[in-house]
């Protein structure tokens, strides 16, 4: 152990939610100056964890200590003052304030502001750790990377010595991310302990001193980042040895199945969010969308499968005109559209039903006459259960028990088994651990080779670079232009997002 | 102290909870009873008598069970899609007010004929009753909450004026009343009762296999929980708001139906007697499942007949009886709040 007490430590932490051991005598420390990252797959206990330090959750057994004294939280504001301070990974914030207003908010004892002086102050603070904010800005007017530089402004302004990153780099493009990491090597000089979360293994190969995986809830091993390798990582995390590569497959009777010329849409309000947009898509080929989050991925998709409005253009699959037709047709001339939602459920699946229930959604349509016939979707649920490996108790389980990566399975194989022609995916491998997220991979990689045509719409440029045959990325709306997967960078298409036309 | 959800529980410690709920009722009644100076053992077991304890009295409390079926089955429809429809009340009335009008129109029919027409013509006022409310927020996305309540009022002052004025019977000796139906338009009787339990019982297995076997009940099952699903699904949105919402007011609509030609023998204002609020309660103690509905509403009619044969039988006031049954309702749903959640303590160091 070490001679200096850790600025935290968390020992031998136990958390049980009804009958899961969600942490299980996890032992976690971080000094000062340390950024420590924090791996693991979904549901091996990370944010439980981290939700103990913050004071959301209280612990049922073990004990955290910081600076070397026993602390227990009932609350968020009790840790806050012990100098824990949580940056979620969706901000925390009142869009309609200034961002002094809102490093202010909840904070101050005193009856009436001295906007001034305060000013000044955080204005300092700011400066000394980087912190590139404009004080005066309203925080709707603000980007994903400046609100989160003002997440962590207001925790440092209320004390904090020990910050909590929750995948923070999930929002961002990879100049916000480099951005990011040079805060986090300043918060570090200046003897702050930063915990890094992330799923992403390159960049937590490159900030990190120290790594803790967790695996089923279990602390498995706390390494120096600099003596492991991503191979080791994962294969502590994932519990066995796995391949981590993206193989491309090609096809090669390509034609054209997709062509959408000159789309605009815009909002009732009249904001226009998608702005002439035209391309087209060939069979055996997988066309990426890259793009800040918001910027007109949703509405795209949604057009397609006649759910959006449409001001003006054409969408033609395989010649014939969609736009027009009920989401009941398209979906009946074989175009699928699966969209994973930030909370996961509530476009494509219903929660409290089971999965039989699920996959009957895109199943009684086709059969005539007035009632459903739950027998088809039976066996197609045990099928899709064993191709994909979803981990359920029973098709007759309500999906709302299973974990994320399960339940984004049970959509998955619900619609790759329509047989599409087309198949629309925004955001399949959302929040899913290394592992799930490559067997996705596999699955479309898989229809690719079957000819379908598929959109694909991802986060993650580095599998989208490796995944892709074409990269299309968009920009409030427009399309800054599409380029082939195989000739690119993830910095040129860190411009293009950032809105540079190519 | 907290107050936290549990993530599942065992159904098991549902039945616990549930009769944890019926003891401490018992217990707390059982006290408020003893204040009243009565023997609390002695008036349970009056209240079990009154309600099933001979065929009058079982014949009673079915009759009472009757419509609370039918219209829990209405409002279950409505409230599996999320459509809050507290508009029962109101279809209720304007079913009965429109088979009214079809008796008053033909009042020479025959009686199957009669009955026939009267009840299509009920399905079709408490449809279009609860198509009012349906329509403005398919269409503009209003609240359904107040404006189905509303139209409860507008439904009872509309049956108001007919009783006290437009349609006043002369021969009723100056009461303000409607004139009874003819033996043509009443119900015939089966078993010592109105048939109204035989077409309760039919509907019954008709919406059980509609909500779970048809297509529009699975649609309306998806809708309810998620509007976007629904969308992504191809399901016509407006088309099973306005469909669904139509059934529940074509059940209230029959409740009307059944209890003008079978119980009050014409149109009045006291037609509900409040089944339109009580089967909300029902519906949701039912967890909105057919078959148990049929269970909770009979219970809950029970309830009502034994606490009022209490007041005859021990000469207990009407406003006591009525507390008893608040005190038996208030740790039923009760306990449906510690089934839910848990309340932690926890000292602050």
């Amino acid at each position: 152990m070490n001679q200096i007490p850790a600025l935290v430590a968390m020992s031998n932490i136990s958390k049980r939610f009804g009958t899961i051991l969600a942490n299980d005598n996890v032992n976690f420390s971080v000094g000062a100056g340390e950024i420590h990252a924090l791996l693991g797959e979904n549901g091996a206990g990370k944010s439980t964890l981290m939700n103990m330090l913050s004071g959301v959750y209280t612990p049922d057994g073990g004990s955290i200590y910081i600076n070397g004294e026993e602390v227990f939280f009932s609350s968020p504001r009790d840790s806050m003052y012990k100098g824990v301070g949580m940056i979620h990974q969706h901000f925390k914030l009142v869009e309609i304030l200034s961002a002094l207003e809102n490093v202010l908010l909840g904070n101050e004892k005193t009856l009436f502001l001295n906007k001034k002086k305060k000013y000044d102050e955080i204005k300092e603070l700011s400066e000394k750790f980087s912190l590139d904010i404009d004080l005066n800005k309203k925080v709707y007017e603000m980007s994903v990377g400046e609100k989160q530089n003002l997440e962590i402004l207001k925790v440092l302004y209320r004390g904090a010595k020990i910050l909590v990153l929750d995948e923070p780099t999930a929002v961002l493009t990879p100049q916000e991310t480099e951005k990011l990491f040079r805060i986090m090597l300043k918060l570090k000089e200046e003897g702050c302990a930063v915990i890094f979360i992330s799923h992403k293994m390159n960049e937590v190969m490159n900030i990190s001193d120290k790594t803790t995986v967790l695996l089923k809830g279990r602390s498995v091993k706390t390494l120096n980042t600099k003596e492991t390798n991503p191979a080791e990582l994962t294969e502590i995390m994932v519990g066995y040895p796995v391949k981590l590569e993206i193989k491309r497959e090609t096809y090669d009777h390509k034609e054209e199945v997709f062509r959408m010329e000159n789309l605009s849409s815009s909002t009732n309000e009249g904001v226009q969010v998608l702005k002439n947009v035209s391309f087209s898509l060939y069979s055996g080929e997988i066309l990426s969308i890259a793009g800040i989050a918001g910027s007109g991925q949703k509405e795209l998709c949604e057009a397609i499968a006649g759910l959006y409005k449409v001001d003006s253009g054409s969408i033609k699959f395989k010649g014939e005109e969609m736009v027009g037709k009920t989401p009941k047709e398209i979906i009946k001339k074989g175009i699928s559209m699966s969209f994973i939602p930030e909370d996961r459920l509530g476009m494509g699946l219903v929660a409290s039903m089971d999965i039989v229930d699920n996959i009957l959604l895109k199943q009684y349509q086709k059969k005539t006459g007035s009632f459903i016939d739950r027998k088809p979707s039976r066996v197609k649920a045990k099928e899709i259960v064993e191709k994909l490996e979803i981990k359920t108790p029973g098709i007759n389980h309500p999906i709302k028990n299973l974990s994320g990566g399960n339940i984004q399975k049970v959509l998955l194989g619900r619609e790759l088994d329509s047989n599409p022609e087309l198949l629309i995916t925004a955001y399949p491998v959302r929040g899913l651990d290394i592992n799930t997220c490559y067997k996705i991979y596999d699955l479309l990689n898989q229809e690719k080779k079957k000819g379908v045509a598929i959109l694909y719409i991802g986060e993650d440029l580095d599998a989208l670079i490796e995944l892709s045959d074409r990269i299309m990325v968009i920009n409030s709306g427009e399309i800054m232009g599409i380029v082939n997967a195989s000739e690119t960078t993830k910095e040129e298409i860190g411009l293009m997002m950032l809105g540079e036309k190519k | 102290m907290r107050i936290t959800k549990k993530p599942e529980v065992s159904r098991k410690e549902e039945i616990k909870i549930r009769t944890l709920s019926i003891l401490f009722a018992l217990i707390t009644s059982g006290l408020f009873i003893l204040i009243l100076s009565h023997n609390p053992f002695e008036v349970f077991a009056g209240m079990a008598d009154g309600a099933l304890g001979n065929t009058h009295r079982l014949k009673s409390t079915i009759i009472k069970a009757i419509p609370l079926v039918i219209t829990s089955l209405g409002i279950s429809v409505a409230f599996k899609m999320k459509f809050w429809n507290i508009g029962g009340e109101g279809q209720i009335l304007m079913g009965a007010y429109l088979a009214t009008v079809v008796y008053r129109t033909f009042p020479d029919l025959g009686r199957p004929v009669m009955l026939l027409l009267m009840i299509i013509a009920a399905m079709i006022g408490g449809g279009l009753w609860a198509l009012i409310p349906a329509f403005f927020r398919a269409k503009w996305r209003t609240n359904e909450t107040i404006i189905t309540l509303m139209m409860n009022y507008i439904a009872l002052k509309w049956i108001t004026y007919l009783q006290y004025s437009a349609w006043k019977d002369p021969n009723a000796m100056g009461f303000a009343k409607i004139a009874p139906y003819g033996d043509n338009a009443l119900l015939p009787k089966l078993f010592g009762i109105h048939i109204g339990w035989v077409i309760t019982l039919i509907l019954i297995m008709i919406m059980h296999f509609f909500m779970n076997y048809s297509k529009m009940g699975y649609e309306i099952a998806v809708l309810g929980e998620s509007e976007n699903t629904a969308n992504y699904a191809g399901i016509n949105v407006p088309k099973t708001i306005i469909t669904a919402v139509f059934i529940s007011g074509a059940l209230c609509g029959i409740t009307g139906f059944v209890q003008a030609t079978g119980v009050s023998g014409n149109l009045s204002v006291q037609l509900t007697a409040g089944v339109g609020f009580t089967a909300i309660i029902t519906s949701w103690l039912s967890n909105l499942k057919v078959p148990v509905i049929l269970v909770v509403s009979f219970l809950f009619a029970a309830l009502v007949q034994g606490a009022s044969y209490i007041q005859i039988a021990f000469g207990i006031p009407d406003a006591a009886s009525t507390i008893l049954q608040s005190l038996i309702l208030f740790f039923v749903l009760g306990s449906e709040f510690f089934i839910r959640y848990r309340i932690s303590f926890k000292k602050n160091k």
